[in-house]
């Protein structure tokens, strides 16, 4: 085929016109966080004290944590749809909600006796958040993977893992207004093993996935 | 060129064409020095890749950036991706002529004779004799034809017949 032949026909190809990727990306992010949402609520729903347990510290300091990884992710994640982007943030703000976190366990292992660490750390619900967290964060996953192909990214990896995290994020913040262990110790054990879960599984799949 | 591009989303085809012939050349001469010792891959192709890579993801362009190192970005990633095509084409391709070395031996042996007389017997004896003569003895149609002294007609129709029982009876359709 001449170039000149392929121009002739991408010329007259040129009304159908696609979504904005930042579109689509709001889309499956809203999206997500309904079908999250309301696969916890109507599924295992919020603890019984969820008003009361606001009023302490270490349980909203969940949502801080999960909210904050969220956030970092879908930033990083929403330049990466593109080819080239500019003001792109560094990934290394994905590590913001870990340090977050990271303070939380110090100000839990000084407010705690040392004997009391080891209880607070496994909790009671570890199964259920290993596999809750992943299974509210599939469908975002797979909202996210399907938003970055429409774009075009250059970084699928990256990409990847970012779709994971966010959808880890969410998954992690709804799973977290069920659970009742709310140490920092019992979040920095269990949370990074379930939401890496899912990172890795959108590292793996976008380059896949996100081909163009 | 951006102002191009901007004027092709509005729904504007030649400003489009012209843009499309622009980045052409921009990736030509972007292509021609990069390969320039590469046999597989002609400059032309990656030209061509990347104006359709453009072409699909003109979305992703966004009015307030540059547009240039959104073309270079583009046709960086499709030259990356021509490559590694071609070169599992490549190993495809050294998969497939070791599928055609060993075929000679396994995927078709010559028929033993035992299997061709077998398939000669089901035939009626005017259709064996004919088959017998064309296919195994080599002969050609009108050979045959004085060889059995019939019309040429009647030995085309007892051949196509005959090879059509035998492909019923031993399972190939064709």
């Amino acid at each position: 085929m001449k170039t000149e032949d392929l121009i002739d026909a991408l010329k007259a190809d040129n009304q159908r016109h696609r979504q904005p990727p930042g579109r689509v990306f709001a889309m499956a992010l809203l999206a997500s966080v309904l079908v999250a949402g309301a696969m916890l609520v109507f599924t295992m729903g919020l603890r019984p004290d969820f008003v009361a347990a606001l009023g302490t510290v270490r349980f909203p300091f969940k949502f801080v944590v999960t909210i904050a990884l969220a956030a970092s992710a879908a930033l990083v994640f929403s330049r990466a749809l593109f080819p080239v982007a500019s003001r792109r943030p560094h990934p290394a703000l994905l590590l913001v909600a870990p340090v977050i976190l990271l303070l939380g366990v110090v100000a839990e292992l000084v407010a705690l006796p040392p004997d009391a660490w080891a209880m607070s750390a496994q909790g009671k619900n570890a199964f259920h958040c290993l596999t809750v967290v992943p299974a509210l964060g599939v469908v975002p996953l797979g909202l996210m993977l399907w938003s970055l192909r429409q774009g075009a990214t250059t970084r699928p990896v990256l990409g990847g893992l970012c779709a994971g995290i966010l959808a880890g994020g969410i998954a992690a913040t709804f799973y977290a207004a069920n659970c009742t262990d709310d140490s920092p110790l019992f979040v920095a054990t269990w949370y990074p093993l379930a939401i890496g879960m899912l990172g890795l599984a959108g590292a793996a799949l976008a380059p896949r996935i996100a081909r163009w | 060129m951006a102002g191009l591009m901007t004027a092709a989303i509005r729904g504007d085809e030649a400003a489009y064409a012209e843009f499309l012939r622009l980045a052409a050349a921009l990736v030509r001469g972007l292509a021609r020095r990069k390969l320039a010792n590469d046999r597989v891959v002609g400059p032309e192709d990656i030209v061509q890749e990347v104006l359709l890579a453009i072409h699909t993801k003109r979305h992703t362009w966004r009015s307030h950036e540059p547009i240039l190192p959104w073309v270079f970005t583009i046709t960086r990633y499709k030259i990356v991706d021509v490559y590694r095509r071609n070169g599992k084409r490549v190993f495809l391709d050294v998969d497939d002529f070791e599928a055609q070395l060993a075929a000679p031996e396994t995927v078709e042996p010559a028929l033993p004779e035992r299997q061709v007389e077998a398939a000669l017997t089901i035939l009626s004896d005017g259709q064996r004799r004919v088959v017998k003569s064309i296919a195994i003895d080599g002969r050609s149609i009108s050979e045959t034809a004085t060889a059995l002294d019939m019309k040429e007609t009647a030995v085309r129709v007892a051949f196509h017949r005959g090879l059509a029982a035998i492909a019923a009876r031993f399972g190939r359709t064709t």
